[in-house]
């Protein structure tokens, strides 16, 4: 954490500036190593050239700017708000200011990637320098004209003063801007100063996309491109044996079907052809592993939790001890089920590989890592690749993996022609890279009323929870503390799923922690500030969720919401996460119809730091609470013998409209640097869902989905 | 294969397609109208609604080729001159987020409208319930229909 007043860098190799040709200053800066947290600027200055940047400002001669943002926009809002941290350090007016989506230069890349809610921390600093150096290389241009000293004059909403009132406009001198030196120092602003950060803006693509513009990767097309619907193995662990495209190249509309791997594409001039196509393929599938199913998952899931050689992920004090000494021991084993990511986008790529170029275009949160896949998979050199990103239709973690970019050019590569390949929202259910099914044992111990002891055992398919996430709370707030955990190796992919492991920690923890408040006899609020009174900020650099931060969070949201003092007929459920580097709390109201919790209101608090964009900002808790909320009551998705028991929204339930509570979001105000939104608003709803039910009905539920612990079926949606 | 023609946002089009084609896949592919958007293609998530004679209903699940005497009207054809009421209420309130269900959203809300002028909540919350949004923008939503509902009174 640092203080934001009064800031100075000098970074000044981030940033190459260029007078254009049609009038009109272009600053280039490289967004992606200014915006690592380690990076240090390259040496050899004179070395670097415009190819070397990937961001770019451009300021016209009438005064008008364009930003080209180069971060993947899924729906995050980074789009808008990082060229809002430009503009307010460039101290132009906001409606003066145009965004485009930044043209992808692989070469380039080293980081572009949306993901782990960090686009907008790691752009803090970088986007508010780049800026400033803009606004202090005009304002020099201005005072050179004038013949006075810089430091006389000022700059405010595209205008330049002089001591005397003497004005020029940014467009004025932009000319004169492009010939000077870039300046070593400039002072960022107070935030008690700005004008564009911390003021609404809304997206935008916002005109884009109430009037259907194409703007997805799915409305992109291109001359001659073929629409390929690719039939996979339709059970995990399974391989081609024969196949019969007779039937497929009998519908009209296809142009050829070819197998590639353990896949078949069918090529033709329009989606539905490609999708009858693939209907009509006649295949033979054959074994070529285990065909897994979820009762076996479950079973090697408790074994793990049953054994004693995990790998541990933190241990302070001394748990066994502090079990063995307790009056009380509490003991709970918590249970989720894969998910699926259900973008409303389906998976899809366009490839035109030539053998001059490789050009693709499309929806993905990892464009450079991708782009090397490719150029490995058809033997291409990376300089040869030309990747455009396209506005992306919901990621959730799902596009951070390739594998419908690697098909479309491999299929692009055999076919010779350019392609795009469409997945049918079958094909993205069931051939998906899951969160992982996860089950989590946690024991505490309690001695002279607090918590002595406290473990942890995670046991989930194929990885575990990663980085400082054993740290999380109650790290350090529990003096003997142990988190271990094994994971099952399994054919079924998985992958990052909106705030990966927390997603589901956040329910077990939070539960577990409204049980020992009842078993302490203490409110559940109460526990986690006695909890959070324990910590020292700063003490462990592995601990970074910050005590004093939290319990601010806590006290904001317990206020706004209410707690201890319900409407009547409404019960409550609190919990409060911090990951992401972000602070959250929720209450949950919720009522009962028919004995059934319907979830009327949650209360969010919210410490982020600087709120860039409130409006975006909100939209981002609102969305990840309900979002939370949804899956915790109906994502439920299993295997049979490899294959998911869904694969459409008739029968696989997604949260709807009526289904849905009012989120009433609060920030935390500090002045701290701002900290990323997509995905802190999640962990904690599903967690301030149960202890409402549980405080509503004492029903303890212990197992995702609630909707099936409620003894409600999963009921067939048609609507 | 058959050629028919057909109105889409006023305008006269010949299409030359199979006949069991979803009017969906005719307004993308064929007609370059991709703001009408792909989502299940069995009718359940409303990212492709239109309206045929004013009236809301799901393009994937209905073959184009029944449809030669109908006034189809897509997101793109909405907006005349300028925004409509709704498209309007989306903007104020800064509804989307990925965006990618917003045209869906847009199409049930405004031929619910014409409907139902003046809807209560509970009304609101029912007649958007067969729309999935993923990024869960549901609270903007429910607030943006009546929203428009009092920008059209």
């Amino acid at each position: 954490m640092k203080d934001q007043n009064k800031v100075t860098f000098s970074r000044r190799s981030f940033i190459r500036t260029s007078a254009l040709a049609s009038g009109g200053l272009l600053i280039g800066f490289n967004f992606l190593t200014a915006c690592k947290e380690t990076a240090k600027p390259p040496v050899d200055i004179s070395k670097l050239n415009f190819n070397d940047f990937n961001a770019f400002i451009k300021i016209a001669d009438n005064g008008y700017v364009t930003i080209y943002s180069p971060n993947p926009e899924i729906g995050q809002g980074v789009k808008t708000s990082m060229p809002m941290i430009i503009a307010e350090e460039l101290d132009v007016p906001w409606e003066h200011v145009t965004v485009k989506q930044g043209d992808l230069d692989t070469k380039n890349f080293q980081r572009q990637v949306a993901g782990g809610s960090q686009s907008i921390r790691f752009g803090w600093d970088a986007l508010r320098q780049t800026g400033a150096i803009a606004k202090q290389m005009l304002v020099n241009a201005a005072a050179a004209k004038w013949g006075v000293d810089a430091s006389t004059c000022k700059a405010s909403d595209g205008v330049i003063t002089n001591a005397n009132g003497d004005t020029l406009g940014y467009g004025d001198v932009v000319n004169e801007a492009a010939t000077l030196e870039v300046p070593e120092n400039v002072s960022l602003k107070s935030p008690k100063d700005y004008k564009i950060i911390g003021k609404d803006a809304i997206n935008v693509d916002m005109d884009a996309i109430i009037t259907g513009q194409p703007l997805f990767g799915l409305d992109y097309t291109n001359e001659g491109m073929k629409y390929v619907s690719v039939a996979r193995p339709p059970a995990f662990g399974q391989k081609i044996k024969a196949f019969d495209a007779t039937k497929a190249k009998a519908v009209n509309g296809v142009s050829e079907v070819i197998k590639f791997g353990d896949k078949i594409a069918v090529l033709a001039s329009n989606t539905w052809a490609s999708m009858k196509g693939k209907k009509a393929l006649d295949i033979e599938w054959a074994n070529d592993g285990t065909l897994e199913s979820t009762s076996d998952h479950d079973e090697e899931l408790n074994k793990i939790l049953d054994s004693k050689n995990l790998d541990v992920r933190r241990e302070d004090g001394n748990v066994e001890k502090a079990f063995a000494e307790a009056d009380k021991i509490i003991e709970r084993t918590y249970e989720s089920p894969f998910l699926p990511h259900n973008c409303m986008e389906p998976m899809n790529f366009y490839a035109n590989v030539t053998d001059e170029k490789v050009h693709l275009v499309g929806p993905i949160q990892t464009p450079a890592g991708t782009a090397r896949r490719v150029a490995n998979l058809i033997d291409r050199n990376e300089e040869d690749i030309h990747l455009e990103m396209t506005r992306m239709g919901g990621g959730f973690g799902r596009r951070l993996y390739g594998d419908f970019v690697l098909e479309a050019a491999e299929i692009s590569h055999l076919t010779k022609q350019p392609v795009k390949v469409i997945f049918s929202r079958e094909d993205d259910m069931a051939a998906g890279i899951y969160r992982p099914a996860i089950k989590y044992r946690i024991r505490a111990s309690l001695k002279d009323g607090s918590v002595t002891g406290y473990h942890l055992k995670e046991a989930a398919i194929n990885s575990n929870m990663y980085g400082l996430i054993p740290n999380f709370f109650p790290a350090g707030a529990i003096a003997n503390y142990k988190v271990e955990s094994g994971n099952y190796k399994s054919n079924i992919t998985t992958g990052a799923w909106r705030a990966p492991y927390t997603n589901f920690l956040a329910f077990a923890e939070q539960s577990f922690f409204d049980e020992l408040a009842i078993e302490l006899n203490t409110d559940a609020v109460q526990l986690r500030l006695d909890l959070l009174a324990n910590v020292e900020d700063g003490k462990d650099p592995n601990i970074q969720y910050s005590a004093k931060r939290m319990i601010d969070t806590i006290k904001l949201a317990a206020e706004k919401g209410n707690w201890g003092k319900p409407n009547s007929n409404t019960y409550q459920g609190f919990a409060a996460y911090y990951s992401h580097n972000t602070h959250v709390a929720e209450v949950v109201d919720i009522s009962l119809d028919n004995g059934q919790p319907k979830v009327e209101k949650v209360t969010v608090a919210v410490d982020c730091g600087i709120v860039v964009n409130p409006t975006g900002a909100k939209n981002q808790i609102e969305g990840g609470v309900i979002d939370g909320i949804g899956h915790a009551m109906y994502g439920d998705f299993s295997f049979e013998k490899g294959k998911p028991d869904d694969t459409n929204f008739n029968t696989y339930r997604l949260i709807r409209m009526k289904e849905t509570p009012i989120v009433d979001t609060y920030f935390v105000d500090n002045e701290l640097s701002p900290t990323g939104l997509g995905e802190p608003g999640l962990p904690p709803a599903g967690g301030a869902l149960a202890n409402a039910i549980r405080n509503a009905t004492d029903k303890v539920l212990t197992k995702q989905p609630f909707i099936k612990e409620l003894n409600k079926r999963k009921t067939d949606l048609t609507v | 294969m058959s050629s028919f023609n057909l109105k889409v946002n006023g305008n006269r089009v010949s299409v030359t397609v199979d006949d069991d084609t979803p009017l969906l896949w005719v307004l993308r592919d064929e007609l370059n109208l991709v703001g009408t958007k792909y989502g299940c293609g069995i009718g359940q998530c409303g990212a492709c609604t239109v309206h045929v004679d004013g009236v809301a209903i799901r393009s994937c699940s209905v073959p184009a080729s029944g449809l030669t005497d109908s006034e189809i009207t897509t997101i793109e054809g909405l907006a005349t001159d300028k925004l409509t009421p709704v498209q309007e209420a989306w903007k104020e309130l800064d509804v989307p987020q990925c965006g990618y269900c917003q045209a869906g959203q847009i199409m049930t809300a405004t031929s619910f409208l014409k409907q139902n002028p003046s809807p209560e909540k509970e009304e609101i919350r029912n007649a958007m319930h067969g729309n999935i949004c993923r990024c869960a923008s549901y609270n903007r939503i429910e607030k943006a229909v009546a929203l428009a509902a009092k920008k059209m009174s």
